[in-house]
């Protein structure tokens, strides 16, 4: 890592280092290095890897990995788009200009980003960039996982027998990201978040510009992607299923502990609705606030907040959704399921 | 990491995916829907690296400074070069049994019961078998001889059975369906080893020691071993 922090120092003064001056570790070179190691220790790495559980873990790090980077390149491209081509004036006038206003608005607007929660980090943050109102982005970032078509449809072909889940869940969801919105324009403060800074696109073409955000995103976001399938991969590997079952029998606890499960297994928003369907030990209300929270704050997604907000705003949103997002569930379950 | 190297990751990033999606190995971790997608964005992230290289290319020539104090790189990139390297050397295999004895069975009621072919021995998935044999006490299933693809689990107590792990959009969300064998099994299984097996139904029926869901038998005939199937994994709850 202290080499990787090394090498931006060449750029911030532009110039490349006067040619009589050694070299420093380059990261170029560095990535060559690495590679070239380890394709060399490829049979112990291997044969490290080939335990069961080891086996396992590196399949669904992967797994969570492949499925993940189509929605976020889909998000990354939608938020250069913006980001490029959208001017701010833009925003301004399709958005109504009192912010109380702007958050639900905004909130149901999330019904037409056709993708899972990974699309929506890096377009919420491109929204903030081009001066849409911090409340009203966020409303958007929570609620555009849950309620757009594909997942709704999911959710209805996951539980045949309960169509009444579908509304309960974009109920829930777009509740929870109005009081989300609303909430952070009444306490937020503009310290809390670090705006997304971009580097100034003056004097650039804008393919320049757009290639150049595209490039960012995926380099940023996809780190702290692979930071969450990483957690991701070892609390399935090591978490026995069993611990469920004990949850299960009291109603209270039923709720918590699919809400924690969905923080931890950081499931996609599109097949959520499939696994929860399956944990028929468990109350609806129970499996609503699974689907709830999921799409609105897991390991994965708590790592590409931090990315992308800083972590002043992760560790002061990311618990109180946590929260929201249970009340709204359970508020919910009582009166449709 | 600087912008030249940022370039490499994205392209080897990008061929990593092109690689998975046209060779069949995409579908050890994630539907085979998702392919199209994924060739999409592989080609998206080599043409971002070939973009990058471009631009650093003619921004070096010009010898012209980035405007302003430039964004600092961030140095969680570097851990993209782990899902490339897990992909591209070691390419894990699907889950396999060591998943499915610790995770229930994820079987559920079938919504119907369609008429089945009058082939013989019928061919039936490990979810379709195991679905009608718990929930409709195998009346459409008396009198046929039932041929069934899958990889073999034992549990502590050493009872064999057939699983597939059913998937919804990735092996993160794969959960297992299992069948119990009795009769005429092979004296020695190996767990993890594909097997296709054809018996007839039987009433008996244990439940899951994880979570108490419901296990259906299968009287075994003859088992023989096969390769592992192109798509490891049972779809058929994503239709």
């Amino acid at each position: 890592m202290a080499i990787g922090q090394a090498a931006p120092r060449d750029e911030r003064t532009g110039r490349p280092p006067p040619p009589e001056q050694p070299r420093r570790l380059t990261s170029p070179l560095v990535l060559t290095l690495l590679l070239l190691l380890l394709v060399l220790l490829q049979s112990p790495i291997r044969r490290a890897l080939s335990a069961p559980m080891m086996q396992s873990w590196t399949t669904v790090f992967v797994a969570v990995v492949i499925q993940a980077l189509p929605f976020l390149v889909l998000g990354v491209l939608l938020s250069a788009a913006i980001a490029v081509y959208v001017p701010p004036s833009f925003f301004a006038r399709a958005l109504p200009s009192r912010p109380a206003l702007a958050v639900p608005v905004a909130g149901m607007a999330g019904a037409v980003l056709p993708g899972c929660e990974c699309a929506s980090v890096p377009v919420a943050g491109a929204l903030v960039r081009r001066g849409v109102t911090p409340a009203a982005a966020l409303a958007f970032l929570l609620s555009a996982p849950a309620i757009n078509p594909i997942v709704l449809t999911a959710t209805a072909i996951a539980f045949p027998r309960h169509p009444e889940m579908v509304v309960a869940r974009f109920v829930a969801s777009l509740l929870v990201a109005c009081a989300m919105g609303w909430l952070w324009q009444r306490l937020g403060r503009p310290g809390w978040m670090r705006t997304p800074t971009h580097a100034h696109h003056e004097g650039r073409t804008r393919g320049a510009a757009f290639w150049d955000s595209v490039r960012h995103d995926v380099m940023h976001a996809g780190g702290f992607l692979v930071v969450g399938a990483m957690a991701a991969a070892t609390l399935k590997a090591v978490a026995p299923d069993s611990w469920l079952r004990t949850a299960a029998g009291n109603p209270l606890l039923a709720v918590l502990a699919l809400a924690v499960l969905a923080v931890v297994l950081s499931i996609c928003s599109e097949a959520d609705a499939f696994v929860v369907a399956s944990l028929t030990q468990f109350s609806l209300t129970a499996r609503l606030a699974f689907l709830v929270v999921g799409p609105m704050i897991d390991l994965k997604l708590f790592a590409m907040q931090t990315g992308t907000f800083g972590s002043a705003f992760a560790l002061r949103f990311a618990p109180l959704t946590f929260v929201l997002a249970i009340a709204s569930a359970v508020l919910t379950g009582a009166v449709l399921l | 990491m600087n912008r030249q190297s940022q370039a490499a990751v994205l392209f080897l990033l990008g061929v990593a995916l092109l690689h998975a999606g046209t060779t069949d190995l995409y579908l050890r971790y994630v539907k085979a829907g998702l392919q199209p997608l994924l060739l999409a964005s592989g080609s998206v992230l080599i043409v971002a690296a070939l973009a990058t290289a471009w631009y650093e290319r003619r921004r070096a020539k010009e010898m012209r400074a980035p405007k302003g104090p430039a964004h600092p790189e961030p140095g969680v990139s570097w851990l993209l070069v782990l899902p490339l390297l897990a992909l591209m050397l070691v390419a894990p295999p699907a889950l396999g049994s060591y998943d499915a004895t610790r995770t229930g069975t994820a079987l559920q009621e079938p919504l119907a019961y369609p008429s089945l072919p009058a082939t013989d021995p019928l061919r039936l998935s490990v979810v379709d078998y195991a679905g009608r044999a718990a929930y409709d006490h195998g009346r459409t299933l008396s009198g046929r001889r039932v041929q069934i693809t899958g990889f073999v689990a034992l549990d502590r107590a050493g009872t064999p059975y057939l699983v597939r792990m059913a998937l919804n959009c990735c092996a993160a969300d794969a959960q297992p369906v299992k069948i119990g064998l009795i009769g005429d099994t092979p004296p020695v299984l190996q767990p993890d080893t594909w097997l296709t097996v054809t018996g007839t139904y039987t009433a008996r029926e244990s439940r899951d020691p994880v979570n108490d869901g419901r296990i259906p038998f299968l009287d075994v005939l003859t088992a023989k071993p096969v390769p592992t199937p192109r798509d490891p994994y049972d779809e058929s709850y994503n239709n």
